[in-house]
C-alpha cells in the first residue's frame, strides 16, 4: 500500500469517525457566543467561529454526520436499484433491456446535479427530499454498469453451464453473475460515494438541502460566502473539509480501480 | 476503446467519390443515431412534464401561496391545463414546445421563451469559457505528462488532476474569488459586467473538466506514443515536437473528443452552481431563482433547454467521432 493510499484510508476513518462522534458535539455546535461573532482560529476554536459565534470545527464535525449519513443512505438504494434494474435487463434481454436502455438514456441526457436541484426544489426542503432526489439521480450508472457486465457474463461457461443444470434464477444471479460484478460495482460506488457528498453539499449550498440550525457542509459553505471579505476563515474550514474526504474517496476509487477494473475515467 | 485511435488518417485529402462513398457507409450510422436521438428527446419532454406532477400536495396552491383567490387559483389550473387528463396535458404541452410556447413565468407575467432567451446566450458564453479553460490548461498538461512519464511532472499532474476533480464549484469559486478579487483585486468578485468578469467564472467552471482532460489525454497519448507508426516516424528522423503533435496527437484525439462530449452534461450542471456563486445572470442563476420564488414554469423550461442542449451536442460528437474514425460508422 502506498504513502498516498495510507493517507486517504486515514482522512476517510477519521471523518467516519468525526461522524459517528457527532451526537456528542451537538450540543457545542449550537452554542451561541455572541461576543465572539466570526472571530479567526484560535485555541478554544480552532476553526474560528460563525456569524453566531458557534465554533466552526464542531459544526463541522456534526455536518460530517449529515453529509456521510445521506451520502451512504443514497449510494446505497441507487446500488441496490440500480443493480437490480440492470442485472434484470442484460438477463432477459428483449424488450424489457430496450426499456431499460431507453430509460437510462433519458436520464443520462439531463446533467445529473440539474435533475437533482429541479427535483429537490420541487419536492420542498427536507432530509427525506433530498435522499429521493439524489438517488433518482445516482441509480442510472449503476444499472448501466450491470446491465453492461450481465450481458458479457450470461455467455460465460460457467453461467451456462448453471442454467442447464436448472439453477433457479435468484441463485443463479446471486452465486453466478453478482459475485462478478462486485468488483466493478464497488469501483463505481467509491466514485459514487465521492460525486454524492459533493452533490449533497451543493443542494445544501444552494439553499434546497438541509435546513437551518442543522449544520450541513454545503450550508455552512453557503454562509461563510456572505462573509469572504471580513472573515474567509468561514468559508474556508467547512470546503477544506469537504475537499480533504472527497480528495481521500477519489485517490481511494483509483487505486481499487487498478486492482478491480471498471470503467475507464 | 483502445482500439478506437490507432488508424492513421491518410496525409492527403481523399478524392471526392471517396467522401461520397463514405457519406453513403456512414448513412445507417446517422439515421440510428438520429432515430435514438429523437427517442430521448420524447423521454426529456415527458420527465420534465412531469416535475410539475411531483409538487406535492396541489401545485396551484404551492405556486399561488396561501392569499390567492379562488378565481385565480382557477385561473391559473386552467392556464396550466391541470384540470385535464395527464395524457391531454402532455400532448398540449408538446404541442406548446412545438410552437415555441413554454408557457408563462409566474412571477413576472412575461413569456418564458423571453427571458430564457437572455440566460441562454450567458450561459452559453460560460461554458464556451470554460471549455476554453479546460481544453487550453488540460490537453497540454495531459500530453506533457505522457511524455515525461513517471517522473516528476507526470506525478505532479496526476496529483493536480485528482484535486481539480474533487474540488466542488462552489468550493474553488470563494477560494478563487478571495485570492483574485478580494486580496489581488484583478476581477470583480461577481456580476457580468465586461470580459474581466468572465475570467473567474470560467476558471471554476473548467478547471475540473481540465483536471479529466489532461488524465485522459495523457492516457491516449501513452497509448499511442507505443504504436509502431509513432516508432516509424521516429525512425524517420523526424523532429520530435512533429511526431508527437502531428503523428500522435491527431490519433489520441478521438478518445479526447468523446471524453469532452460527455463530459459537457457535467459542465452545464456545474454551470447552475457556478453562476450562483459569481451571480452570473444565465439559465442556472434562473433555475435557482426560480426554484426559491415556486415559478415552476420557468424551471421546467430551463431544465428542458439544457437538457436538449446536451443531448444536441452528445449526437453532434458521436457523428465528429465516426467522421474521425470511419471504423466507428461500420465504413470499412
Amino acid at each position: 500500500m502506498s504513502g498516498g493510499t495510507r493517507g486517504a484510508l486515514l482522512v476517510v476513518t477519521l471523518w467516519g469517525l468525526a461522524a459517528l462522534a457527532a451526537p456528542w458535539l451537538e450540543a457545542e455546535a449550537n452554542r451561541i457566543a455572541l461576543e465572539r461573532i466570526l472571530a479567526p482560529p484560535s485555541w478554544s476554536a480552532p476553526m474560528g467561529r460563525d456569524d453566531l459565534g458557534r465554533p466552526l470545527l464542531a459544526r463541522v464535525l456534526v455536518g460530517a454526520r449529515l453529509s456521510l449519513g445521506v451520502t451512504l443512505v443514497v449510494v446505497a438504494l441507487a446500488a441496490a436499484v440500480g443493480t437490480l434494474i440492470g442485472v434484470l435487463a442484460g438477463w432477459y434481454g428483449g424488450l424489457l433491456d430496450l426499456l431499460v436502455v431507453r430509460v437510462i438514456d433519458v436520464f443520462l441526457a439531463f446533467p445529473g446535479i440539474l435533475l437533482a436541484i429541479a427535483l429537490a426544489g420541487i419536492l420542498g426542503p427536507g432530509i427525506d427530499n433530498l435522499v429521493i432526489a439524489l438517488s433518482v439521480v445516482g441509480w442510472v450508472g449503476f444499472a448501466r454498469l450491470a446491465r453492461a457486465q450481465t450481458l458479457s457474463l450470461r455467455t460465460r461457461d460457467h453461467v451456462q453451464v448453471a442454467q442447464a443444470l436448472g439453477t433457479p434464477l435468484p441463485r443463479l444471479l446471486r452465486l453466478h453473475v453478482l459475485p462478478l460484478l462486485s468488483g466493478p460495482l464497488v469501483v463505481e460506488a467509491t466514485f459514487a460515494l465521492a460525486a454524492v457528498i459533493v452533490a449533497e453539499a451543493g443542494l445544501s449550498f444552494l439553499g434546497l438541502g438541509v435546513q437551518p440550525p442543522t449544520p450541513s457542509w454545503g450550508a455552512l459553505i453557503r454562509d461563510g460566502t456572505r462573509y469572504l471579505l471580513i472573515a474567509p476563515h468561514v468559508v474556508l474550514m467547512p470546503g477544506l473539509a469537504l475537499l480533504s474526504l472527497v480528495v481521500a474517496i477519489n485517490l481511494l476509487g483509483d487505486r481499487l480501480r487498478d486492482h478491480l477494473g471498471g470503467r475507464p475515467r | 476503446m483502445a482500439a478506437g485511435f490507432t488508424l492513421r488518417r491518410p496525409a492527403t485529402l481523399p478524392d471526392p467519390s471517396a467522401t461520397v462513398r463514405a457519406v453513403y457507409a456512414a448513412l445507417p450510422l446517422f439515421t440510428a443515431r438520429l432515430a435514438s436521438a429523437a427517442v430521448v428527446v420524447v423521454g426529456v419532454t415527458f420527465l420534465v412534464f412531469l416535475l410539475l406532477h411531483l409538487v406535492p400536495g396541489d401545485p396551484v396552491e404551492v405556486m399561488l401561496g396561501e392569499y390567492a383567490t379562488a378565481g385565480d387559483r382557477a385561473a391559473l389550473r386552467e392556464a396550466l391545463g391541470l384540470d385535464r387528463p395527464l395524457a391531454a396535458q402532455w400532448f398540449a404541452f408538446v404541442e406548446g414546445l412545438l410552437r415555441g410556447d413554454l408557457g408563462t413565468s409566474l412571477a413576472s407575467g412575461r413569456p418564458v421563451i423571453a427571458l430564457l432567451a437572455e440566460s441562454l446566450r450567458m450561459t452559453a458564453l460560460l461554458a464556451l469559457a470554460g471549455l476554453g479553460v479546460a481544453v487550453g490548461l488540460g490537453l497540454p498538461l495531459g500530453v506533457l505528462a505522457a511524455l515525461a512519464r513517471g517522473r516528476a511532472w507526470d506525478a505532479a499532474t496526476s496529483a493536480l488532476a485528482v484535486l481539480g476533480m474533487s474540488i466542488p464549484n462552489f468550493v474553488l469559486g470563494p477560494l478563487l474569488m478571495l485570492v483574485f478579487a478580494v486580496l489581488l483585486g484583478w476581477f470583480p468578485i461577481g456580476g457580468a459586467d465586461g470580459a474581466r468578469a468572465l475570467v473567474l467564472p470560467a476558471l471554476t467552471l473548467g478547471i475540473s473538466l481540465a483536471a479529466i482532460i489532461a488524465r485522459m489525454s495523457r492516457a491516449a497519448m501513452i497509448d499511442v506514443l507505443g504504436e509502431p507508426y509513432v516508432l516509424a516516424a521516429r525512425a524517420r528522423g523526424l523532429e520530435e515536437r512533429r511526431v508527437v503533435l502531428v503523428h500522435a496527437l491527431r490519433n489520441a484525439a478521438l478518445p479526447i473528443v468523446t471524453t469532452l462530449g460527455l463530459q459537457l452534461g457535467a459542465l452545464l450542471g456545474g454551470a447552475v452552481i457556478t453562476e450562483t456563486v459569481f451571480g452570473w445572470p444565465g439559465l442556472g442563476l434562473l433555475v435557482v431563482e426560480s426554484i426559491h420564488r415556486r415559478d415552476y414554469p420557468v424551471v421546467q423550461a430551463c431544465v428542458l433547454v439544457i437538457a436538449l442542449a446536451y443531448v444536441l451536442v452528445n449526437t453532434l460528437t458521436d457523428l465528429l467521432c465516426a467522421w474521425l474514425d470511419p471504423r466507428i460508422g461500420g465504413a470499412r
